[in-house]
């Protein structure tokens, strides 16, 4: 038994030595790191931020032979905490100077620390959650739970900033009178989105007559949550979630009878390319999204070609996020004369210093600019699925 | 010399256990000190996964008490790791201006961890101890379950007046500069790192000093014979109950710590890491080990987590890979002619040994 184990794991091991024999020589390129979940119930985030970064490396890469490369690598880590700070540290070991973040918010708060104890700079894509940042007071208790560390930039919007917009939202267009909600309590994401609604919506004197809840065990069944919010005569839907629960729930009220108006924010992007979903029944959903495959603008349209010849399906505001992540990245670093045989410390306080000040133009956003406190500044576009496609609502 | 031979064969495995903790230390401490190069040899991977391992290695030895030595099936025992993960984090927080010794603040944590999964596992274990065999898995199932969605609901907030606890809501109105250490389903969002390697050899050391004793001794004999056959123990007069309910409070007392130094060596925590799927990663540990056999349990539970991470070169085949070597380990460790053949290497290598004593002529 003993001598078996010993003899497995001499096979790994001298296995892992063979495979390392290909890419640990000096490149002479800067090494970017991303963790994110590759495999498990939330892979389909983290492969979309992979393919996105991928992309935006590739045309890095083509467009200056001669100037600053990128290598790029990601590493899977199952949406869980403990994994991610694993996949972090084997990014650490391989070399990495700057780090594309964690795509989800859970493994975000946990990687934000080792980085910043590292002195490791720190764009995530997509973990929105203000944890991940530190230093925003909590909404709910008016508290700050987690000190701000310094080396941590998002590319997407903190959580209470796209809660409270879309509170605004609805009270300026008037599109509800009685609000129903329906959010996940054990994710990050969707209760920090609606802590800062539900605050927002008590401010503007929002009618909200329903909330209620589900968790990652129970999020295939919806039948006593829309009962709730169709008894209480609710005609509009606010859905703080990522699109696969979203899309159970579309599908599972529209069975019940019950159709109000639905009200989703950016984790909605993407349900009208989820496999097997009758897109008719997305028909009328409102999100605020701060990215719309379907634009005419010409980058987008270009990024849109090159990610389905690649992957084969549309991209959606995950993959969107993480392209801009690693151009902002591209931007700062070639302004500040960063090169590749620089510590990931000296570039972390060249890139810290440049990302305050600067501003940047992605497919997410014109002008972006971050604050000191690692938020970034855009603004979300309203968009509302007609015909199956996304259209402008103003 | 002589105490050496006329130790059983039970001492000798335990004094071998113990050696092969301290061994396995003493050799990674030194790869990991500056004295080889400096930073250590040993990559920030394994660096970083050493406390978890160790965690992971005590709530293997706790769970092959239960399964093991008393013959019980738990499913739920991830959820004494999360009693005890929750409950030491809180009092680490909490006791941050008492005890400035992170040493020492660390031990009280693990203590009232071990506490706080004691009495969980005496609430849960009177009740549910009269049950036997599939039923008491499944009840320890639900358990389990039932633990997550507890504290999944659990609300702890901090300030100068002291600890604050709500349930389901969060109305707790903090004083200026207090903070939230629970936030409900979002757990625990920073924690001040407190376990190290060191702590989690020392936990190793201590777990399995309660464990050789405890089946060692008269109790512990007492327990086996219930896991045996328990008509023939209850038979001449052993307490059933009673002796269940020791090994089984003791196992969740030792998962309570493990769960302690897990949480302290994390930035941050939340119910759900203590699901279902790593109450069942602890049970494969044990049965991988061997039912009963502690060493096993020390090997399979730290080269069990070692292994994914290991496996990252095969990138999209990680998974995978890892679930076929884990089929593939069990189907070989269970394999007869495998057995026999290491079996018979075994005696040679004793016979030789032996032989080459003999030469030496050493007499009694």
């Amino acid at each position: 038994m003993k001598k078996f184990l010993a003899l497995t794991m001499a096979a790994v091991m001298s296995v892992s030595l063979l495979a390392g024999c290909g890419g640990n020589k000096d490149s002479g390129k800067l090494k970017i790191g991303g963790a994110g979940p590759l495999t498990g119930g939330a892979a389909i985030y983290g492969n979309a931020a992979k393919n996105g970064a991928t992309i935006a490396a590739e045309e890095i890469n083509a467009a200056n032979p001669n100037g600053l490369q990128i290598e790029l690598r990601y590493e899977d880590d199952t949406h869980d905490p403990e994994k991610s700070v694993n996949a972090y540290n084997t990014l650490k070991g391989w070399g990495m100077q700057v780090f594309l973040g964690s795509v989800t918010s859970a493994p975000g708060v946990a990687t934000s620390v080792e980085a910043n104890a590292d002195h490791m700079f720190y764009l995530t894509p997509s973990a929105s959650s203000t944890d991940v940042l530190g230093g925003v007071v909590n909404p709910l208790t008016g508290t700050v739970d987690v000190e701000r560390k310094d080396t941590i930039f998002q590319m997407c919007f903190v959580d209470p900033n796209q809660g409270s917009a879309s509170a605004q939202y609805i009270f300026d267009q008037k599109l509800g009178d009685k609000i129903a909600v329906i959010y996940k309590n054990d994710d990050v994401y969707s209760t920090g989105v609606f802590n800062s609604f539900d605050a927002k919506a008590k401010e503007l004197g929002l009618n909200v007559v329903s909330v209620t809840t589900f968790t990652e065990d129970t999020q295939t069944d919806f039948s006593v949550q829309i009962n709730d919010a169709k008894a209480a005569g609710a005609d509009l839907l606010f859905l703080p979630m990522y699109y696969q629960p979203a899309s159970l729930i579309l599908a599972q009220s529209a069975a019940a009878g019950f159709a109000p108006k639905y009200f989703g924010i950016d984790g909605m992007d993407g349900i009208l390319t989820l496999e097997g979903f009758d897109t008719s029944l997305a028909e009328g959903v409102m999100l605020l999204t701060p990215f719309n495959a379907d634009s005419e603008d010409a980058a987008t349209k270009s990024f849109v070609e090159k990610y389905q010849a690649a992957y084969g399906d549309a991209p959606n505001q995950f993959a969107a996020d993480a392209y801009d992540c690693v151009y902002a990245i591209y931007q700062a670093a070639t302004k500040t004369g960063v090169t590749a045989d620089m510590s990931a410390s000296d570039i972390c306080d060249k890139l810290v210093a440049e990302f305050t000040s600067m501003t940047f133009n992605g497919l997410t956003g014109e002008g972006m600019t971050w604050a000191a406190d690692g938020t970034v500044t855009k603004s979300p576009k309203g968009m509302v699925i007609k015909d199956g496609a996304y259209v402008g609502m103003d | 010399m002589k105490t050496l031979k006329n130790m059983s064969k039970t001492s000798k495995t335990n004094f071998a256990t113990y050696g092969m903790v301290i061994v396995v230390f003493a050799v990674l401490q030194l790869l990991g000190s500056d004295l080889i190069q400096r930073g250590g040899v040993l990559s920030p991977t394994l660096k970083g996964q050493l406390v978890p391992i160790c965690a992971y290695v005590v709530m293997a030895l706790s769970l092959n008490l239960t399964v093991g030595v008393l013959g019980e099936l738990s499913l739920g025992h991830a959820g004494f790791m999360s009693v005890g993960a929750f409950s030491g984090t809180v009092a680490a927080t909490a006791l941050q201006n008492v005890i400035p010794s992170p040493g020492a603040r660390l031990l009280a944590a693990v203590v009232i961890g071990a506490v706080f999964a004691t009495v969980a596992g005496i609430l849960i274990g009177i009740p549910v101890l009269r049950l036997g065999g599939d039923y008491l898995a499944i009840v320890t199932l639900a358990f389990g379950q039932i633990i997550k969605s507890l504290i999944e609901n659990l609300y702890v907030g901090m300030d100068v007046n002291g600890l604050h606890f709500d349930f389901l809501e969060n109305k707790i109105a903090l004083a200026q500069g207090g903070k939230m250490i629970v936030n409900g389903p979002m757990g625990i969002p920073s924690i001040q790192k407190l376990s190290s390697f060191t702590a989690g050899f020392l936990l190793i050391m201590a777990a399995l000093f309660v464990i050789f004793n405890l089946t060692n001794s008269r109790s512990g004999r007492a327990i086996m014979a219930l896991r045996d056959n328990r008509i023939a123990a209850e038979s001449v007069g052993i307490n059933v109950t009673k002796y269940k309910l020791m090994a089984f409070v003791t196992s969740a007392a030792l998962a309570g710590a493990a769960g302690t130094l897990f949480a302290l060596g994390q930035n941050t925590l939340v119910a759900s890491k203590f699901d279902f799927n790593t109450s069942i990663l602890v049970l494969v540990f044990v049965v991988l080990g061997g039912l009963g056999r502690m060493w096993g349990s020390i090997i399979a539970a730290a080269a069990l987590t070692i292994l994914p991470e290991a496996l990252r070169q095969f990138a999209d085949y990680r998974m995978l890979t890892y679930a076929i070597m884990l089929i593939l380990v069990m189907l070989c460790t269970n394999n007869p002619t495998l057995k026999s053949f290491f079996s018979s290497l075994a005696a040679k290598v004793k016979g030789s040994a032996k032989k080459g004593k003999a030469k030496g002529g050493e007499g009694k």
